[in-house]
This record gives C-alpha cells, sequence and structure tokens, in this order.
C-alpha cells in the first residue's frame, strides 16, 4: 500500500479530488483544488508549499564520508564548504547517469544526499574500504519546499532566524514553530524558493507554522502537477521521464551521459579523486557527445492554422505532458521531446528535448509531432537556450 | 620510462616462483618480493623446535610433472614418492588403500565385497574426468562470455577435448562436476569407512560438507592436481619443493628479496608501474605479478578508488571462507596406532569414519563453531625421513577440519589441540603422553601470518561458482585485471588452489603471449 507522508494529516483533507500520484512509493497530491493553475501561479507569485517528502534521503557521515561522495558524483565534493549544496548526476562505469540529486555538507563529516531513486546499494558498493556509514533516512527526514517570490517574506516571520543572508545553495539551522528545521535555499522550480527539512516527527507542526505566517502572503498548498510546469519552465531534469537511470536501462541506447543531458558543467574532470565514470566521460569530452539536451519553442502560427484547418481551436496540454514526442528534420527523426508543457508565465508552448548533436544550436529548426484530429502532424519548434524561465530573484 | 625489471612477482609461495621461474627463463629481468624470511608460503618446511623440519602448513603434493620436466627441477633436489590413503577406523582398525591394485581391492573386500568389485571403474571414470580437467588446466581458461577471436580456438578445443572422453563418459563428466560427494559415492559405495575417506577429499580446505552440491568437483580438481586419489610425499619436507622452484628461478635469473613486503601497487594513470614496500622503498617495472588472492591484491594493495565499483564489490563478494587449523606436534617416539601397518602410516591417515560424521562435522562450522568429531589428514613424515626430527624422535602433522574462521574464538588454538588429540588418543592411546612440542595454526594465523585471507588454503574457495571462467571473476580469466600491466598469478586465477603451479605458469604463458602481441 502507498503510504502517507509526514504531512499527510495536513494535505489528506486539502485534496479536494483526493487524487493522488505515486511517487516512491508515498501518496503525493497531484493538486489540492480541482484544477493545478491557482497553484502553479503561486509558486510564480506567491508562496507555494509543496510536500517533497518522498524524495529519497541519505545521511553519509564518518572520516571518509567526502571521499565516499567524491568517488561516486561527477562534481567536487572534497571542496564544498560545511553549510553549503551542490547539484549533481552521478555515473556508471559507463559514464552514464545513474540518478542526480544535491548533496549538503551538513558539517565536515556529514552530508546529505538526495535522490530520486533508492541508491543504497550503489552507495555501499562504492563505499568499500571506507571509514564511513550510509544511513537511509527517507522515512525519518520531512521535507516541504516553500517556492515563490513570498517564500522568504513568509520565513522571516515565522523562523527563529532572519533569512536574508542566506545565499542561493546554502543551508542554515534555525527553528521554526519551536522545532529545529533545516532549510537550504534550494529547489525544483527555478524561482526564488527554500526547502525545508525536519525530524518527521515534527512535520505537522511546521506545516502549522508555514500555513498560519503565510496566509497573509498567500501561500497555497501545492501539488506536484503545478510543479512539474514550473520545472520545465526551469529546464530542469527529471529521472524517469527526461532521461532512463543506467541502472535501469536495458539496452544502451536508453542511458545519457551528463553531457547529454546538458549537464556538463557538473562534470569536473580536474577534480582531485577519481571518480566513476571519469574515464569514458574524459573520452566523450574529446570526442562530443552524439545527443544534446535543449529547448524547444513550438511555434505558434503554424500550430493554430493545423487546427483550424480541422475547424478546431488549438488544443494544448494544460499539463506537462511526460511522453516521447518525435523530432523530425527533413523528414528524418533526429531527436524526441521528453517533456512538453503550456507556459503560463511566458505563454509559450515549450519542450525539453534530446536532438543529435547536429541540430542543437539555437535557432535550428525542428518539427513536432502533433496529434490534430486524430492525425498525425508536424509542426515547426525552434531550439532556445535553457532555462526558458530564470528570474533574477532565484540568486538575489 | 627505463626500470631496472620486468616484472615484479608479489609472493614467492609456489605460484609466484613458478611464474618467475618461466618468466626468467624466458629471458625476462624478474624480481620477487616475499614478504617472509623464507620462500614457498603455504609450501614450507620451519623449525620451530631445534632438530626438527615441520611442514608448518601443507604437508602433502608436489607440481605438476611437466612443470617439473621444464624447469629441471630434479637438478635442484626435488624428489617425491607416491604414498597410500589410509582410512583410520576409531577404535583401531584401517582400511589402506595404499598398496597396489589386487591388494587394494582385497583391502577393501575385507569391508565391503561389492564395493571392491566397483573400485577399478570407479577410479578409472573419476581418473578419465579428472584427467579433462587437467588439461582444462593446461591453458588459461577464455574470458567467458567476452570471447574473442582469439580466445574462441581455445574454447572449441575445449569442446574437442571433453568430446574427446567419447560420449557415455562426457556425459558422466558433465553429470558428476556438479554433484554433492554424497550423490557421487551413493552410486558407488557401500562401506561407511571407504565413503567417509573419499567423501572427505571432497571438502578438504572447503567450507562445505560432503552433501554440499559440487563437492565432487574439488574431489576432481584435488585428484586432477595429484594425477591420482593418491598424494605425493616431498623428500625433504614440503619446503624442498618451494626452495627448488627459488633455485630454479634464480638460476634463470630472477633476483628474490625476502623480508620485503609489498603495501602498494604504484600506478601510473590507469596502470601498473611498480610497487611500494611497506617501508616505504619504490620499485619500478614494466609489469607487476600478484601471487596473493584477488582480494588482497586489488582492495589491499591496488584500492578501491582506482577500480570500478561493481568489480569492487564483486571481489569483496568473492567467498574466502577459511575453515582449517593446522596442528604440529613432535613426538617422544612412534605412537602406537593399532590396527594400522607401518606402511599405511608411511602415507595419508584420513580420520573421516563416515560421510555422516563428515557431515556433523561441518554442522558445527555452519553455525560459526568448532567440530568437536572434526575431519583429520594426518602425516608422519619421520617414518620415511627420520632425519627431519633429532633421533628417536618423531613428528606428526595434522590438517584439522572444521575450525571457521569466521567463528574464531581467542581460546580457539588451545580448544583445537585438546579436540585434535583428543581425536587421535582414540587411534593411539600412547600419543597424548608422547608430545613434547606443539604449535597450533587457527584460520586467523594463516591469515596474520600467511598472508591467507581468511585462512582460506586456495585464495578464493574452491566452488562451482568461483572456478573456469568465474575464476577469480567473470569476465576476467586469463591472469589480466583492471589495471593495465598488472597480473595475477596465485590460485585465486583458474585453474585454482593446491599445489600443482598450473595458476602460476599460465600466467606466465599469458603474460609472455601479450608482450609479443
Ligand atoms: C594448512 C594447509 C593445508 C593445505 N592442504 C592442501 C592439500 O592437501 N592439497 C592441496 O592441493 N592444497 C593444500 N593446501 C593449499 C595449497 O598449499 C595452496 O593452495 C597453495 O600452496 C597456494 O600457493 P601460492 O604459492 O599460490 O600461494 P601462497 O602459498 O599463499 O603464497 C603467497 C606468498 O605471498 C606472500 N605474501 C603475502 N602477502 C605479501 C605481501 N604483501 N608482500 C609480499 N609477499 C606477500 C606470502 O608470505 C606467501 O609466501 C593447503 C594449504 C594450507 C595452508
Amino acid at each position: 500500500m502507498l503510504l502517507g507522508t509526514p504531512f499527510h494529516a495536513r494535505t489528506q483533507p486539502l485534496n479536494e479530488a483526493q487524487v493522488w500520484r505515486r511517487w516512491s512509493g508515498y501518496l503525493a497530491a497531484g493538486a489540492y483544488e480541482l484544477t493545478h493553475e491557482r497553484e502553479y501561479w503561486a509558486i510564480r507569485n506567491a508562496a507555494a508549499l509543496i510536500d517533497v517528502s518522498p524524495l529519497l534521503k541519505y545521511h553519509v557521515h564518518g572520516p571518509d564520508a567526502a571521499r565516499l561522495l567524491d568517488r561516486m558524483v561527477t562534481r567536487d565534493v572534497s571542496r564544498l564548504g560545511v553549510g553549503r549544496v551542490l547539484y549533481t548526476p552521478w555515473c556508471d562505469t559507463e559514464g552514464k547517469v545513474i540518478d542526480d540529486g544535491t548533496i549538503t555538507r551538513l558539517d565536515a563529516q556529514r552530508f546529505r544526499l538526495t535522490a530520486a531513486e533508492p541508491n543504497y546499494r550503489w552507495l555501499s558498493m562504492n563505499a568499500v574500504g571506507l571509514d564511513v556509514t550510509v544511513e537511509d533516512v527517507s522515512s525519518q527526514v520531512a521535507s516541504l519546499a516553500l517556492q515563490g517570490p513570498k517564500s522568504r517574506l513568509i520565513l522571516n516571520a515565522c523562523a527563529a532566524d532572519s533569512l536574508d543572508g542566506l545565499a542561493y545553495f546554502r543551508v542554515t539551522h534555525t527553528r521554526v514553530g519551536g522545532v529545529p528545521v533545516t532549510i537550504s535555499r534550494t529547489g525544483y522550480t527555478g524561482d526564488l524558493g527554500y526547502e525545508l527539512w525536519c525530524d518527521a516527527r515534527d512535520a505537522v507542526a511546521v506545516w502549522d507554522t508555514l500555513m498560519t505566517a503565510g496566509a497573509a502572503y498567500g501561500i497555497t498548498p501545492t501539488g506536484i502537477l503545478a510543479l512539474d510546469i514550473a520545472r520545465v519552465e526551469a529546464g530542469l531534469i527529471m529521472l524517469d521521464v527526461d532521461y532512463t537511470s543506467a541502472h535501469v536501462a536495458t539496452i544502451p541506447e536508453q542511458k545519457s551521459s551528463p553531457f547529454e543531458l546538458n549537464l556538463g558543467w557538473a562534470v569536473d574532470l580536474k577534480k582531485a579523486a577519481r571518480f566513476v565514470g571519469r574515464k569514458a566521460l574524459a573520452a566523450e569530452k574529446t570526442s562530443g557527445s552524439a545527443w544534446q539536451m535543449v529547448g524547444l519553442e513550438i511555434e505558434w502560427p503554424n500550430l493554430e492554422r493545423l487546427f483550424w484547418e480541422e475547424g478546431l481551436p488549438p488544443r494544448i496540454p494544460n499539463t506537462t505532458v511526460r511522453a516521447s514526442i518525435p523530432l523530425s528534420s527533413l523528414g528524418r527523426q533526429v531527436g524526441y521531446a521528453s517533456s512538453s508543457c503550456w507556459s503560463p508565465l511566458l505563454k509559450k508552448y515549450i519542450a525539453l528535448a534530446h536532438v543529435e548533436a547536429a541540430h542543437a544550436k539555437p535557432g535550428d529548426l525542428l518539427m513536432f509531432e502533433i496529434m490534430v484530429q486524430h492525425k498525425h502532424r508536424y509542426t515547426p519548434a525552434r531550439v532556445v537556450p535553457l532555462p526558458f524561465f530564470n528570474p533574477e530573484r532565484k540568486r538575489e | 620510462m627505463s626500470t631496472k625489471y620486468d616484472a615484479i612477482i608479489i609472493g614467492a609461495g609456489h605460484n609466484g616462483l613458478t611464474t618467475a621461474a618461466y618468466l626468467a627463463r624466458a629471458g625476462q629481468r624478474v624480481l620477487v618480493l616475499e614478504r617472509r624470511d623464507v620462500v614457498g608460503g603455504s609450501v614450507v618446511t620451519e623449525s620451530p623446535w631445534p632438530g626438527y623440519r615441520v611442514d608448518t602448513l601443507q604437508h602433502f603434493g608436489g607440481l605438476r610433472p611437466d612443470i617439473v620436466r621444464d624447469l629441471d627441477l630434479a637438478r635442484f633436489g626435488l624428489t617425491t614418492t607416491r604414498v597410500g590413503l589410509t582410512a583410520l577406523q576409531p577404535g583401531g582398525g584401517a582400511l589402506e588403500l595404499g598398496s597396489g591394485g589386487g591388494a587394494r581391492a582385497q583391502a577393501i573386500g575385507a569391508f565391503n565385497r561389492t564395493d571392491a568389485e566397483r573400485w577399478p571403474a570407479f577410479t578409472a571414470l573419476m581418473a578419465k574426468v579428472a584427467g579433462f580437467l587437467n588439461e582444462v588446466y593446461a591453458a588459461p581458461f577464455p574470458r567467458v562470455p567476452q570471447i574473442d577471436a582469439a580466445e574462441a580456438p581455445a574454447l572449441a578445443q575445449l569442446g574437442l577435448k571433453l568430446r574427446g572422453l567419447g560420449k557415455k563418459d562426457m556425459i558422466e563428466a558433465v553429470r558428476v562436476l556438479p554433484m554433492s560427494m554424497l550423490e557421487l559415492l551413493d552410486e558407488w559405495f557401500e562401506s561407511d569407512l571407504l565413503r567417509g575417506a573419499l567423501a572427505a577429499r571432497g571438502v578438504h580446505g572447503l567450507m562445505q560438507g560432503p552433501m554440499g552440491a559440487g563437492t565432487a568437483f574439488l574431489f576432481l580438481h584435488l585428484w586432477a592436481n595429484n594425477d591420482s586419489l593418491f598424494q605425493t610425499r616431498v623428500k625433504g619436507g614440503a619446503g624442498a619443493l618451494s626452495e627448488a622452484l627459488a633455485q630454479a628461478a634464480t638460476g634463470f635469473g630472477a633476483e628474490l628479496r625476502l623480508g620485503a613486503e609489498v603495501a602498494q601497487v604504484k600506478l601510473s594513470g590507469d596502470r601498473a608501474a611498480g610497487v611500494v614496500l611497506a617501508n616505504g622503498e619504490e620499485i619500478t617495472a614494466q609489469r607487476v605479478v600478484s601471487a596473493l588472492d584477488p582480494r588482497r591484491t586489488f582492495l589491499g594493495l591496488v584500492g578501491p578508488d582506482a577500480l570500478d565499483p561493481e568489480f569492487v564489490w564483486a571481489t569483496q563478494n568473492i567467498k574466502l571462507r577459511g575453515c582449517v587449523a593446522k596442528v604440529n606436534l613432535a613426538l617422544d617416539g612412534l605412537p602406537t596406532f593399532t590396527g594400522v601397518t607401518d606402511a599405511g602410516l608411511r602415507g595419508a591417515l584420513t580420520l573421516s569414519p563416515s560421510l555422516n560424521d563428515l557431515e556433523r562435522a561441518y554442522d558445527a562450522a555452519k553455525y560459526g563453531g568448532l567440530s568437536e568429531r572434526p575431519y583429520l589428514e594426518v602425516s608422519l613424515p619421520t617414518l620415511a625421513e627420520p632425519g627431519l626430527a633429532p633421533d628417536g624422535k618423531h613428528l606428526l602433522s595434522v590438517h584439522m577440519q572444521f575450525a571457521p574462521y569466521r567463528g574464531e574464538q581467542a581460546d580457539w588454538a588451545t580448544r583445537i589441540e585438546a579436540i585434535v588429540v583428543n581425536a587421535l588418543a582414540q587411534l593411539a592411546p600412547d600419543l597424548p603422553g608422547r608430545i613434547l612440542h606443539s604449535q597450533v595454526l587457527t584460520p586467523r594465523d594463516l591469515e596474520t601470518r600467511f598472508g591467507l585471507s581468511e585462512g582460506n588454503l586456495y585464495h578464493g574457495e574452491m566452488m562451482l561458482d568461483q572456478i573456469l571462467f568465474m575464476r577469480p571473476l567473470s569476465g576476467w580469466a586469463q591472469h589480466r585485471t583492471p589495471i593495465e600491466n598488472l597480473y595475477l598469478c596465485g590460485p585465486g586465477t583458474h585453474p585454482g588452489g593446491g599445489v600443482s603451479g598450473a595458476s602460476g605458469r599460465n600466467a606466465a604463458r599469458q603474460i609472455l603471449k601479450d608482450q609479443k602481441a
């Protein structure tokens, strides 16, 4: 049976349609209201409160904790200071991505790693010979994302310490509603936002405090449908949607390297530690990658015409489509979109897409497949830089 | 980079020395580094007490005859004699399999008539299957499943050899290898004493009872190593074999350094470039060849950082569960084993009265305990060679199972000695009163003093999932490793444990072949 998260006592009554999505064995609200639109606008205009407890969380501690993570991930953990967070993928020996997540240095010998899929075995395999302990704390630690332009004001209204000094990708320890909470300035929306980490037993107290303090700022419990649009706008990939874990792929073609996922910036070939996949990644860096992940904007005029010809108004998916959509150039398929949605903020039909490297330049024109009245049609889409949306306030 | 050595061999056990001798004979500049102050590893004769020459660990076994010939070891004094096998009966009496064909059948017949009738057919079949194994052991095993074009003919040849057994025997060979000793012996023999003694060969050095699948494989493996059910004794003690190998190797120009413990394999990028000794000294070489077990080599000397996690994990999971203790006794005179002839006493003496007793001995070990009624293999080397002890004194060497490494307690040395002496007293009541000196080596001693990880004799258990192309790990047969220029030559590689020199010789061949390519 799917489990409720530590916030279930609060989220369950709020879920108007009682429609739940499954997320790592937990019940996650798709939307609390009957449509997700108001929740989406809360992310961009006010503050959205999102229960992200189903994330997998590991505590890695001991004298070799940094060594273990450094051996495993593609970024340099040895240089991560206490109180800092980094986002990183990690790869198999062929340099193909297994998963991605954040690493927080809680103190010199203590880290928290988040992941989309279970990674305990992989951590153990990498820990052979090291003096380190890995604990799966997924069910002990509750987590909430508070995202949106008003999020800082809400936290300042209810946390024991001001969040004004907390820079992007930093973490601080304070109290909210009288209970200890770790707050990181991170999130999955590409907006100003925070993630709060607390003991699962304190979850409800933290929720209630935020909801009370946030009422004046339009705090809105938000489900994962709205989040899924925000993360596409922010150009953030999702495991199982935008790529297949190298541990799950049945054929090599299903795997992706970090370079192919637009994560080349997160591959540190110069770091001192040897890490899994280094050799293959160094080779790929030299020889070039076969695939690229790009942003696409599906052009409006032709799309409108195709529907018009059938006597229909344009039909655009109002949630993120997590399905593969073929892309072609001159009649040959050269890629596929893996996440696509209408951006209510940008007023654009956008997609995250995998394309052959020759078709990855901003401005390149590709044909995007759509269904119009049960007929396959192609309509032009243009390659654009990622992310689609990147407000100043995210880092300020 | 110019270095003084073409190859550094880590460990001067009989396999390391064999590799060294073959490489030196081919003109390579070779350095052998040995941690202890004597050569031989498990095959060593030492003097724990003045005037005695004791086979500290292994007391029977010899090299493959082709290796003895290739290296002309007779020139360095290597002499071996085939010895018999006697199954001891508690309370007196014995089944002596020692003396030639007719007498042997008669001896068995005294216990069981049908067993005697079946004996010749049994040994003929076992000899055929072991002969097949022996041929498979003569070369590195192709890397199933990643066979490349160069290896395909070798695999095809294996198929041919198997077919060369003839259709009937081929099916028998394939059928018998994965069996338990219980299943195998149920098809042939009835006598408890005979079944117990034969079953013991199937679990010798193995953390497994005779009812466990694949024990027939170890029985045949040891048969292949000895080219017989019967073992051999080395003149001057087991260590004379290692001495002869060392002399052959140095005679071909190899250098040998004792008291030189290797702490680390030095890497340059992803290649082995030499070694670092425990005292900090660095020595470079074109190639490094480790005679240590794969776990010790990769996790200890190379380190997990330089290896893929899947490989590290698989290496960590190599089963190495030691279960043997060794007890060496100096005796004031020859004890009286009632009902055993002088000829019988000169061979291997097995105390394993029945297959069920042997399985029960293992039962205790399953849960980490000592066998109260253990399986013993005993040697009395001073009967044939009185010079190994002072005048009138004798040596008695005991291989004891089961003493599982993972259950070892601080008092085990004392308890093992008591258990062994008590068991021997049932066979030779005057023995306890004759003990002058004793030496007990537990599995932990085997690890700390002799570098045998978890006290495992074979550098990796000889079980069905750790043999042939799966030894040391599937995908890594052929003595090569993920580290370029680092090779393995110990019994952790195909064909595996026991004294034969096959792993060492095959490794040398592979290294020479790779250099030509
Ligand atoms: C008690 C006992 C009974 C046995 N009985 C039988 C039997 O009846 N039949 C049979 O076939 N086999 C038997 N064996 C097994 C057989 O002896 C071994 O499989 C075989 O001798 C292993 O030989 P080796 O040369 O490959 O390795 P080893 O003999 O283990 O040699 C390895 C060498 O490396 C050295 N070394 C270790 N670490 C380092 C380091 N860091 N630096 C430098 N040098 C190092 C060691 O000191 C040792 O000399 C027995 C073994 C034991 C211990």
